[in-house]
C-alpha cells in the first residue's frame, strides 16, 4: 500500500462568476521516504492540491470528486473531528512565508509545543522539552525556545516552522514552497536539512515549488501542472533527460543553465488558460508551438511511457519524437 | 582617498560611463536613551562599505549578494535616492553626487532605475498614462497633450505593450504581473536614460514570464547602449544576462570580474561557495550540498579583518588581523582574499 494515493482529485471555488477548477482530474501516489516535486507556473493549483490533501481550504473551496488516500483511508470523506487527529499527526505543512506564520507575540517554544499538546495530548511541560529537543534537530539550539519569531533571521523561522511540521512525527510533510522567499544559501541549508530528516524518518515529502532548478537535487520524483493538471510525472531522470511534455520542455528552457550555451531562453509566450472557462482540448495547445488540429478538438489522456513515466499529450511518442530522443531540451528550432 | 577638501570634480573617464569609488552608505541605528545620556557613539549600519565599481557604456554589470549584503543599497545611493556617506560617484566623468541642483537634475534625466515589485512600484490610483509620463511632467520636456501621449505610447511600446494606446487608460489592477514590470520599464525607458539600475527586475515573475522581461532589457540595450547596473541574488541569471559580476557581501565587493569567469573560475571562498549550491535543472542526484556554516553576521558588528572569515573554511591568522584588499589576480579579475593573493604569491616564487 502506497502512504498517499490521490485519484482524479477535482477541487473547484465556487466563485460569483462561477466555478474555478484549480484542480481538475489530478493523480498522483507517494510512497514512504520518497520526495515528490509539483511544479508548475502560479495559478496552476500545485498550492490548491496540496491545500486538498489537509483540508485547508478555504471556504469557497470544495472537493467536487476523486479520492484521496492516506494509507487506505479516504480523506474527501472525513468529519472535522476525524481531519483533526490526521493534520500534524499524519500531514503537515510548511507553509510559504514563515515570517507571516508564526505568532509574533509568542515565544516559539511554545507555538511548537502547542501543536504537540493539541495534537499528541500530552502535558504542557513534556511538550516544552519535545519542542527544545525538535528545535535541535533543526539545528537550532534548544535554549533558544525561549526567543520570540522577531529574534530569529528568515531562514531560522523557516526552521522552526519544520520544527513544527516535524514535532507529531507526521507521515508526510508538504513544503509549500519553502525556500521561496530565503537566500541561496540558507535555500540549500533548508533543502540539505529537509533531504536530511526524510531519509532519518521515511517520511513523505511533497516539495511544491514554482523553481524547477532546485527538483533535480532535492526530489525523487516531479510532477509538472499546467492549468490545473498533471501534464508529466516522472522521476528526475525522465522529467529533465527524457522530457516528453512540450510544456515541461518550454518550462526546462526557462531557467539558465551554466553548462549550456549563454543564452537568453525562449520563455513560453501567452498565459495559462482562464479556470472558469475551460475549453475542449489540451489546456496547453494554445501556447503550445507543436500543436496539431487534434489537440484543439481532444483533450489527451494522461499514458504510461516509462516505468514511472506518465505524460498527458496526444504527441508525447509519435511526432513530437520527444520522447525518443535523450537529450531533452536540444529538438527544439 | 580625498577626504580632505580637495575632490577633483571632473576626470577623464575614458570608456567608463559611471564610475563608483569608495563609497560607503552608513546608516544610524536609533540609539537607546541610556547610550545618549551616557555619550555613547551611535550604531551604525554599514550597508555600503567602501565599493568600488566601474562600468562601460553598453555593459552589463551583475551586483550579485545574499539579502542585506548591500547591494540595493549601493544601487539606490548611485541614483542618489540615499545619501551616501563617504565616496564618490562619477558619471560621463562628471562628480555625481554632492553636484549641484542643476547637475543632479542632469543626472537623473539619464540614469534610471527599475525596481523589483511591480506591485508596488505602481500607484494604484493614477492610470499607466499618468505614471510614466510623470518623469515628463516634472522635467518639462513635453509642451502639448499629444506630444505627451505619443512619448508614453512610444515607451509603451518599446516596453512590449502594444499596441501602446490600449494600455493608456488602464489601471495597474488590470494588469497582470508580467504587463506590469514592463510598465515600471517603460517608465524608465521613458526618459531615454544612459544609464540603468535594474534592483531584482524578475524575481517576482513566474520562470515562463522572466525570460520575456530580460530579452526586452537586452533588446533595448541593443538599441540605445544602453549600461546597466543589474541586482539580483540569482548567480545563473547574473552569468546569463552579464558582461561582468560583482559579488557583494556585507557591503564589500569580494570577487569582480568576467562573468564567465567568476561562474567557472571563481576564486574567492564565498563565490566558490554560491557556485557550489547553485541551483541548475537536471539531474544532479540526490545528494547533501556543501553549504557554508552558520549565518552572515549582523552588519551593524565591526568584523576585524576579512568579513567573510567566520564562515570560510580556510580562515587563517592573517584573515583575523588584516582585511584584504581587492587585488587584481589575473587582468580584470579582482579579489579580495588572503589566500588567493598567497597563492599567487606562490606561483610567482615558483617561477
Amino acid at each position: 500500500m502506497k502512504l498517499l494515493e490521490i485519484k482524479n482529485l477535482k477541487t473547484y471555488f465556487a466563485i460569483s462568476k462561477g466555478n474555478l477548477k484549480a484542480v481538475d482530474g489530478v493523480s498522483f501516489d507517494l510512497d514512504y521516504g520518497e520526495a515528490l516535486g509539483i511544479v508548475g507556473e502560479s495559478g496552476c493549483g500545485k498550492t490548491t492540491a496540496a491545500l486538498s490533501i489537509a483540508r485547508l481550504l478555504p471556504k469557497e473551496g470544495k472537493i467536487k470528486g476523486g479520492e484521496i488516500l492516506l494509507e487506505g483511508r479516504d480523506l474527501t470523506g472525513m468529519s472535522e473531528t476525524e481531519l483533526c487527529r490526521i493534520r500534524w499527526n499524519d500531514v503537515a505543512i510548511i507553509f510559504q512565508g514563515a515570517m507571516n506564520s508564526l505568532n509574533p507575540v509568542m515565544c516559539i517554544g511554545d507555538q511548537i509545543a502547542e501543536a504537540i499538546v493539541l495534537h499528541k495530548g500530552c502535558r504542557r511541560k513534556e511538550a516544552l522539552e519535545k519542542a527544545e529537543r525538535m528545535l535541535e534537530l533543526v539545528e537550532i539550539p534548544g535554549e533558544r525556545s525561549r526567543n520570540y519569531p522577531h529574534e530569529f533571521s528568515g531562514g531560522m523561522k523557516q526552521r522552526v516552522m519544520i520544527a513544527m511540521a516535524l514535532a507529531c512525527s507526521p507521515k508526510i510533510i508538504i513544503g509549500d514552497e519553502p525556500t521561496t522567499a530565503l537566500d541561496v544559501m540558507v535555500q540549500a541549508q533548508i533543502l540539505n536539512l529537509l533531504a536530511k530528516l526524510r531519509r532519518e524518518f521515511n517520511m513523505g515529502l511533497i516539495l511544491i515549488t514554482h523553481d524547477l532548478s532546485i527538483l533535480g537535487e532535492s526530489c525523487d520524483r516531479i510532477a509538472v501542472m499546467y492549468a490545473g493538471k498533471i501534464v508529466e510525472t516522472g522521476t528526475v531522470k525522465d522529467i529533465f533527460e527524457r522530457t516528453a511534455h512540450p510544456y515541461t520542455e518550454r518550462l526546462i528552457g526557462c531557467f539558465p543553465n551554466i553548462h549550456k550555451d549563454k543564452r537568453i531562453p525562449e520563455g513560453i509566450p501567452g498565459v495559462p488558460p482562464n479556470l472558469l472557462d475551460t475549453k475542449e482540448g489540451c489546456r496547453f495547445a494554445p501556447r503550445c508551438t507543436k500543436k496539431k488540429a487534434l489537440c484543439e478538438s481532444r483533450e489527451p489522456k494522461t499514458e504510461q511511457i516509462g516505468e514511472n513515466h506518465f505524460v498527458a499529450c496526444h504527441f508525447a511518442l509519435g511526432d513530437h519524437g520527444a520522447y525518443s530522443s535523450v537529450t531533452g531540451g536540444e529538438h527544439e528550432q | 582617498m580625498n577626504s580632505s577638501g580637495n575632490i577633483p570634480e571632473e576626470k577623464n573617464s575614458g570608456n567608463n560611463l559611471l564610475e563608483v569609488r569608495n563609497l560607503k552608505v552608513y546608516f544610524d541605528l536609533k540609539a537607546k536613551l541610556t547610550d545618549n545620556l551616557l555619550g555613547k557613539e551611535k550604531e551604525q549600519v554599514k550597508a555600503v562599505d567602501g565599493i568600488s565599481l566601474s562600468i562601460e557604456k553598453g555593459e552589463i554589470l551583475s551586483l550579485v549578494g545574499e539579502s542585506g549584503s548591500g547591494k540595493t543599497t549601493t544601487g539606490k545611493a548611485i541614483l542618489q535616492l540615499v545619501h551616501s556617506t563617504e565616496g564618490e560617484i562619477f558619471f560621463e566623468g562628471k562628480r555625481v553626487n554632492r553636484s549641484d541642483k542643476n547637475g543632479m537634475k542632469q543626472f537623473r534625466q539619464k540614469a534610471q532605475m527599475i525596481f523589483q515589485d511591480p506591485y508596488q512600484a505602481l500607484n494604484p490610483r493614477e492610470i499607466i498614462l499618468d505614471i510614466i509620463a510623470e518623469p515628463l511632467d516634472v522635467n518639462h520636456l513635453v509642451q502639448s497633450g499629444k506630444e505627451r501621449e505619443t512619448r508614453v505610447v512610444e515607451a509603451l511600446e518599446q516596453a512590449g505593450l502594444t499596441p501602446g494606446s490600449d494600455f493608456l487608460y488602464r489601471y495597474p489592477y488590470e494588469l497582470s504581473g508580467g504587463q506590469r514590470q514592463r510598465v515600471v520599464i517603460a517608465g524608465a525607458m521613458v526618459m531615454n536614460p544612459d544609464f540603468v539600475v535594474a534592483d531584482e527586475p524578475v524575481s517576482m515573475l513566474d520562470a515562463s514570464i522572466r525570460t520575456g522581461i530580460l530579452k526586452l532589457m537586452m533588446k533595448i540595450r541593443e538599441e540605445r547602449q544602453l549600461s546597466y547596473l543589474f541586482i539580483t541574488h540569482d548567480l545563473s541569471l547574473a552569468w546569463l544576462i552579464s558582461n561582468r559580476i560583482a559579488i557583494m557581501y556585507l557591503g564589500s565587493i569580494l570577487e569582480l570580474g568576467d562573468a564567465e569567469d567568476i561562474i567557472k573560475k571563481g576564486l574567492h571562498p564565498y563565490t566558490k561557495a554560491l557556485t557550489r549550491i547553485m541551483p541548475t535543472p537536471g539531474v544532479t542526484g540526490v545528494g547533501e550540498k556543501v553549504t557554508l556554516p552558520g549565518e552572515t553576521p549582523s552588519p551593524v558588528e565591526t568584523i576585524a579583518g576579512c568579513k567573510f572569515r567566520m564562515r570560510c573554511a580556510q580562515a587563517m591568522e592573517l584573515c583575523s588581523r588584516r582585511r584584504p584588499e581587492l587585488a587584481e589576480i589575473s587582468p580584470g579579475h579582482f579579489v579580495a582574499c588572503h589566500l588567493c593573493n598567497k597563492i599567487e604569491e606562490e606561483c610567482c616564487n615558483a617561477e
